[in-house]
């Protein structure tokens, strides 16, 4: 999908830094930060960076990816779950071989190109998964 | 005040494709390509990779390597390639961003062809000497082109390096004993604002431009410092295949046990400014403390930057604090054909 | 809190309507409604669609469909939760009328998909996950849900024949249906064999893009008793809504449709039922997992057994909990905005014992179950014979 200026810029702490939200009250880490906390209701948070290592929770290959991604097909997208309790949504980069990936299976994160604005638009950068060596 | 990395690191991407399946398309005799360029395979960036996705991996390398220093307190970053994304938009601000270095810094991009890397570190190690800023970033990254059917098809090739530079002591992990450049006019390889592709002058490319350049730097730097050859542990000479550096490092009066560390081109292919310096980080992966290296890089236009750097105590410490070059580049690898080489590489005319 | 009636029920037929755009579609749909229920004037006019604006180019509405109908000057309301806006619809219809805002409500869905590509369909379709944090990664709708699946089948041991069983039985009973969209028949085997969209979710495993509209006409119980007759009169005794995290990402548990959950316990609880005394129920298969997490959520069956219950057929037309005897979304088709109340026009239809070949003998408690996204919103709502 495509950002505008402003608003790729708005998340690029959360796309470049990972940078979360943790509230000061009861320590839930948020990513992306929010407003409210989730679990308890106060308002007050710590900027916080998250770990890049974690696990498989689950995942698909998508064999008919949405406009602007239909070049990488197949796109293996796979909920990962960060050492810090987190869990975000990325695609996993570098798969020779879809079936091999496993639930549970160790995970880096890494910093690439996600999409682009057609060739004269702007890159979105953030996030990847790959499986650790 | 002594001045020196601090911190170091490459990225590699992992796919690669075999130089007999580029010859294969073009019906050219693979084997003789091989012998004649000392070239097996090359790496190849994924559609998801450039110039900025490789220098933030191996700028973040560099930070792993540095130890726990605050990445705002770093006062400059330099990102040389000649494959930016943008024409217009640095690099450097999208890797200054993502890790963490801005606001307060100095940033600008740089081209030169396969010496912008050399060049931004020498930039950067400038700064922190003058006083400047306290610590300065120089990387070198590329995700170069070719003509499709060209030689340079055969040899073009993806990475990155990073280099952090400071003054304070501790951190020193090869201090910076001497550097020297010789550069001037020379046309041998050029790209035009808005073509796909570089051209160049075939074999002028070698004596008068290379060859030239190279020896005339590396000998520039040896008789300034007083240095003779059998003096340094390493030698890395920029490599946009396999014959030419071996050669030039000979004639320099290197031994291939002093050039074979650095020398990562047969498997890798030319990462244009990433070459020299990956050379170098594949060196300091190994080194060990009070070696002397020396890197020559050579950018074609053209120009070729050397350094004189001293190892270390700290090297033992910090070798393993972040991927090693060596294992990227022969651990894990994907290959591809040729066909997902022109898709990835954006050589097929997609519908509009 | 008055109690409310359906008195009126129409439809138009689902598929790809190239020749009628979305004001059509509606009306005849609308009008179908109110010549079934023998009224010819509303007090207000609710219209669930997820997004007139993305496929058609058209916000404002209820305002634009309550003139088509020549009504201007009635109250409209436009209610949207993504593929849950039908079901929203009759819920907003729901309020009026037993709060007695409204004593004649029309109840409307509609959504007019096809006078987009399918890659500007798959873009609409897809505003209704995270656009941030999800679609901003590629995601699609299939890949949500073969997530989900993938979570299901580790943790259960749920099959892909379970799956596709699923898919199966609901175009066996499509071919019954004469509104439905396609009228085929379509084996397990088809549907494995089928090409894979998202793994591990078959092309077949998936609802169509369909345009459609459905309406119903809410009164409060006793007036439409009295305009009944002796038509059977079918009352809505149970309603709930409840929303789930949007992102995947924010889910508790991946195997669970923790917002289907909530919204059937309210249902329940308000129509002083269980799951064990429904007897024909419309559950929102937007993909055949979504169908067997659907039917767990709802107490029909327990965690883990939705599969087994779907190979088995106790969900079929002759089993014991018929699910989706209209053809559910992957037969009769899923024009986004009114499946919610095409779903209440099937159930509504049993009750009356007009249902035809698919009649569910003795239904007098039927069930729907509408949802949006990958369970973000759900909407249930429990219907009874009077």
């Amino acid at each position: 999908m495509m950002l505008s200026p402003a608003r790729s810029w708005r998340e690029f702490p959360q796309r470049y830094r990972l940078e979360a939200a943790r509230c000061t009250a009861c320590g839930k880490t948020h990513y992306p930060p929010r407003v409210i906390c989730s679990s308890c209701r106060e308002r007050k948070f710590d900027t916080v960076g998250m770990p890049r290592e974690g696990t498989v929770v689950t995942f698909t290959t998508v064999h008919v990816p949405p406009k602007g991604f239909t070049e990488q097909s197949p796109l293996e997208i796979a909920i990962v779950e960060l050492k810090n309790g987190v869990r975000v949504m990325v695609q996993i980069a570098d798969l020779a071989d879809s079936r091999e990936l496993r639930i549970g299976d160790p995970v880096r994160l890494e910093f690439r190109r996600i999409a682009e604005d057609g060739e004269a638009g702007l890159i979105f950068y953030g996030h990847k998964a790959v499986r650790a060596r | 005040m002594s001045v020196g990395i601090i911190g170091y690191g490459a990225f590699i991407p992992r796919r690669r494709i075999k130089l007999e399946e580029i010859a294969k398309v073009w019906g050219a005799d693979a084997a003789s390509y091989q012998r004649g360029l000392q070239l097996h395979e090359k790496s190849v960036p994924g559609k998801d990779e450039d110039t900025i996705t490789m220098s933030v991996e191996a700028g973040r390398r560099a930070l792993d390597r540095a130890g726990g220093l605050d990445p705002a307190r770093i006062g400059a970053v330099y990102v040389g390639s000649e494959s930016h994304p943008y024409a217009v938009k640095p690099s450097g601000t999208v890797v200054a961003e993502a890790l963490g270095i801005t606001p307060q810094v100095h940033i600008a991009d740089l081209e030169f062809a396969c010496k912008a890397g050399t060049e931004g570190m020498f930039l950067a190690q400038s700064l922190v000497k003058a006083g400047e800023v306290e610590y300065a970033l120089g990387i070198g990254a590329d995700t170069s082109q070719g003509a499709p059917g060209d030689a340079l098809e055969y040899s073009a090739a993806a990475g990155a390096a990073a280099f952090l530079f400071g003054s304070d002591t501790e951190r020193i992990l090869a201090e910076v004993v001497a550097t020297y450049s010789w550069t001037t006019d020379t046309p041998d390889f050029w790209r035009r604002a808005y073509m796909h592709y570089p051209r160049h002058g075939s074999r002028f490319t070698g004596e008068p431009a290379y060859f030239r350049h190279i020896m005339s730097s590396a000998q520039g730097i040896l008789d300034q410092t007083g240095l003779k050859p059998q003096d340094f542990a390493h030698a890395i000479f920029h490599q946009p295949n396999g014959k030419f550096p071996i050669r030039v490092g000979k004639r320099l009066g290197f031994t291939t046990a002093q050039l074979e560390t650095g020398w990562l081109s047969p498997w890798l292919g030319n990462t244009y400014s990433g070459a020299s310096p990956m050379g170098l980080t594949a060196v300091l992966d190994i080194a060990r403390p009070g070696d002397l290296v020396l890197i020559t890089s050579f950018g074609s236009g053209a120009g070729s930057d050397s350094f004189v750097f001293r190892v270390t105590d700290r090297i033992t410490q910090v070798q393993d604090l972040a991927p090693i070059t060596r294992v990227q580049l022969d651990n894990e690898k994907i290959y591809v054909d040729y066909g997902t080489y022109a898709k990835l590489r954006g050589k097929i005319r997609m519908g509009e | 809190m008055r109690e409310v009636a359906i008195i009126g029920v129409g439809m138009v037929e689902c598929g790809e309507l190239w020749e009628k755009s979305l004001r059509t579609i509606w009306a005849e749909a609308a009008v179908a409604a109110l010549e079934d229920a023998g009224v010819d004037a509303v007090d207000h006019i609710t219209v669930g669609c997820m997004s007139p604006g993305l496929f058609v180019g058209q916000e404002h509405l209820a305002s634009l469909l309550a003139d088509e109908l020549g009504m201007a000057g009635v109250a409209a309301t436009r209610v949207e939760s993504a593929c849950a806006s039908g079901g929203l619809a009759l819920r907003a219809g729901i309020a009026e009328v037993a709060s007695g805002l409204s004593d004649v409500v029309l109840v409307s869905g509609v959504e007019k998909m096809t006078d987009v590509d399918g890659a500007d369909a798959t873009y609409a379709l897809g505003s209704a996950a995270d656009q941030e944090w999800e679609g901003f990664h590629g995601i699609t709708f299939p890949g949500l849900y073969a997530m989900m699946a993938r979570s299901h089948m580790a943790h259960h041991g749920t099959t892909s024949r379970q799956l596709a069983a699923v898919a199966a039985k609901n175009h066996a009973n499509g071919l019954l249906n004469p509104h439905a969209q396609f009228h085929i028949k379509v084996s397990i085997d088809d549907v494995l064999a089928s090409t894979m969209v998202a793994d591990p979710l078959h092309l077949l495993d998936c609802s169509p893009i369909t345009d459609g509209a459905a309406a119903v006409v809410l009164m409060p119980l006793a007036k439409a008793k009295d305009l009944a007759g002796r038509r059977t009169v079918v009352k809505i005794t149970g309603s709930g809504m409840a929303t789930d995290t949007i992102a995947l990402a924010n889910r508790e548990d991946l195997a669970r449709l923790r917002g289907v959950e909530l919204a059937a316990e309210r249902a329940y609880k308000m129509a002083g039922k269980g799951p064990g005394d429904i007897h024909v129920a419309e559950v929102h298969d937007c993909f055949t997992i979504a169908e067997i997490m659907a039917t767990e959520a709802l107490g029909f069956f327990a965690p883990g057994d939705g599969g087994p219950a779907a190979e088995g057929g106790r969900t079929s037309l002759g089993g014991k909990m018929p699910v989706n005897t209209s053809g559910g979304l992957k037969a009769k088709g899923h024009p986004v905005g009114a499946t919610g109340v095409a779903q209440v026009v099937e159930i509504a239809t049993q009750l009356r014992g007009k249902a035809g070949q698919r009649q569910v003998n003795g239904a007098t408690v039927g069930l729907t179950q509408n949802m949006g996204g990958s369970g973000g919103s759900s909407i249930v709502h429990i219907l009874e014979v009077e």
